[in-house]
């Protein structure tokens, strides 16, 4: 009698696998706001920074203090989180795809919940350890579990429409930060004193309400039945050209050039992304000295944002209809004349086709982000794509390092080089299109998965996975 | 096994009341930002 049933030993845990698995009349509609449950705590990340200045002054209250945190140790928090992030990902993506998504993602609300708190006792004794363990290690544990177990419980509940379904909860963590940045500026109003700065409450309250909410996803969250289809979905009696029905084991995968080439097209085009994304307010005020504000680059970084959701869920859904590699080939294409178009509009004081070139740019690298996972269903099938896609994070990780390195080091030799601000982008803008131009040869490389590298049909039901 | 499961089925206020849940925290917080991107364009 396996653990499936019921015994005198009793039934299964409520976070095991099998009672994940959708009874009768579940709607799959359900799933995606369970996703985003997740989705819409973990994309806090992206608002993180709204803690840095508060954290520089908790001794000096007005101002720093000698013995208060410089920003450069507080930069380690985030840093350290999105590292953790891929490597939890990767480490312990099979765990996820076995053990089903409400065990991952009830763990991911508690290691993000109590990374929260654990920083926040950190904040209270000024113990900067403290926060890197919390914040850094164990948030950055749920930051990773809680990226990939919803994303691969939707594809596989919509088999159909696989880029709309995954695009629908990479839109969440993308939009996470609207949500995040006002509410913890509110809380953070809320708590402080004349004497003293809110900061560790806020975490407390954070962590609280995003364990509470994450924890809900994971009670809402259902796997489908063995052999589930939607109404009217017919499976595929054969692959197609590049959108396998077979499944590709995790380590497997590892060792095809599809995973490596797939992993340099979402690095090349994370990199042109996120270099420009973090450097947006200073870069449209100094291609355009005295006509862009201080406020007016604000609400330029905001519209970026909305630019970065929407394009999660819209080039993710556009993907169902062209297919991945048309919609890379799109990115690396169109990014690249819009790259090569942004020096042309500073130098003609044209804000305009600047902000429009960047919000497409940046709908482009949240697509990357979202249609990846779709793109990886295709190759790998549905079995071990969650862990697949764990270890495909990693690219996230190399261009966040690359990015802003590349913007950041380029500019400031243009500019010790006596290169006008208004121009000292120029060069990098051109660098961005060229990594392009490779991200879109990588993309034009991939071919169908070799027929050694698929898993024997029996194989998968051996480790009780039906989906 | 499939005793062992909620065997209730989904009703419209389920799918109301889960988008509802994530739903109106989106819209709040994109509202505040595209509150704030106006700026851009004053």
């Amino acid at each position: 009698m396996g653990a499936t049933t019921l015994s005198h030993r009793g039934m299964p845990g409520l976070l095991h696998r099998d009672r994940t698995v959708a009874g009768p009349g579940f709607s799959r509609w359900m799933v995606p706001p369970a996703a985003l449950c997740v989705h819409l705590c973990i994309g806090e990340a992206y608002a993180f920074s709204v803690f840095n200045l508060p954290m520089t002054k908790l001794i000096g209250i007005t101002k720093s203090a000698p013995d208060d945190w410089k920003l450069t140790e507080l930069g380690w928090i985030f840093s350290i989180a999105i590292v953790v992030l891929g490597l939890s990902a990767a480490v312990m993506g099979r765990w996820v795809e076995e053990g089903g998504p409400r065990r991952a993602m009830a763990t991911a609300g508690v290691c993000f919940g109590g990374g929260f708190l654990v920083s926040a006792l950190g904040i209270s004794v000024h113990n900067i350890w403290l926060v890197y363990l919390g914040y850094g290690v164990l948030g950055g544990i749920g930051l990773g579990l809680g990226y990939i177990s919803p994303v691969s419980t939707l594809i596989k509940w919509f088999p159909d429409r696989p880029g709309m379904a995954t695009g629908m909860a990479i839109m969440g963590f993308g939009g996470a930060a609207f949500i995040a940045s006002p509410l913890s500026v509110a809380l953070m109003r809320y708590f402080s004193t004349p004497t003293h700065i809110g900061v560790a409450e806020t975490f407390v309250v954070l962590g609280i309400v995003y364990f509470c909410f994450m924890e809900v996803g994971a009670a809402v969250v259902r796997l489908p039945p063995p052999g589930w289809a939607p109404a009217g979905y017919v499976v595929p009696a054969q692959s197609k050209k590049l959108v396998t029905t077979r499944h590709v084991f995790v380590y497997q995968a590892l060792k095809t050039p599809q995973f490596w080439l797939i992993w340099f097209v979402l690095c090349l085009n994370v990199t042109a992304g996120i270099g420009v994304l973090g450097q947006a307010s200073a870069m449209s005020q100094e291609m355009f000295p005295g006509r862009v504000t201080v406020s007016a680059a604000a609400g330029f970084v905001g519209l970026m944002s909305l630019f970065n959701m929407g394009g999660r869920f819209f080039w993710a859904s556009v993907s169902d209809f062209i297919g991945r590699k048309n919609t890379y080939f799109v990115f690396f294409a169109l990014g690249f004349v819009l790259y090569a178009l942004v020096p042309l509009a500073g130098g003609a004081g044209n804000v305009a086709l600047f902000v429009l070139c960047f919000c497409i740019i940046i709908s482009m690298y949240g697509g990357g982000f979202a249609t990846v996972p779709a793109y990886l269903k295709d190759m790998f099938g549905t079995r071990y794509v969650g862990a697949i896609h764990g270890w495909l994070l990693t690219a996230w990780s190399a261009a966040g390092v690359l990015g802003p390195v590349l913007v950041n080091y380029i500019r400031q030799y243009n500019v010790d080089n006596g290169v006008p601000k208004a121009q000292a982008y120029n060069n990098t803008m051109y660098i961005l299109a060229a990594l392009l131009v490779a991200g879109f040869l990588c993309n034009l490389f991939i071919r169908a998965v070799h027929e050694r590298h698929y898993m024997a049909e029996d194989a998968a039901d051996a480790v009780g996975m039906a989906n | 096994m499939m005793a062992a499961q909620a065997q209730h089925g989904t009703t419209p206020l389920h799918l109301i009341l889960a988008w509802g849940f994530v739903g109106i925290p989106l819209a709040w917080g994109v509202i505040e930002t595209v509150l704030n991107a106006i700026k851009l364009f004053q």
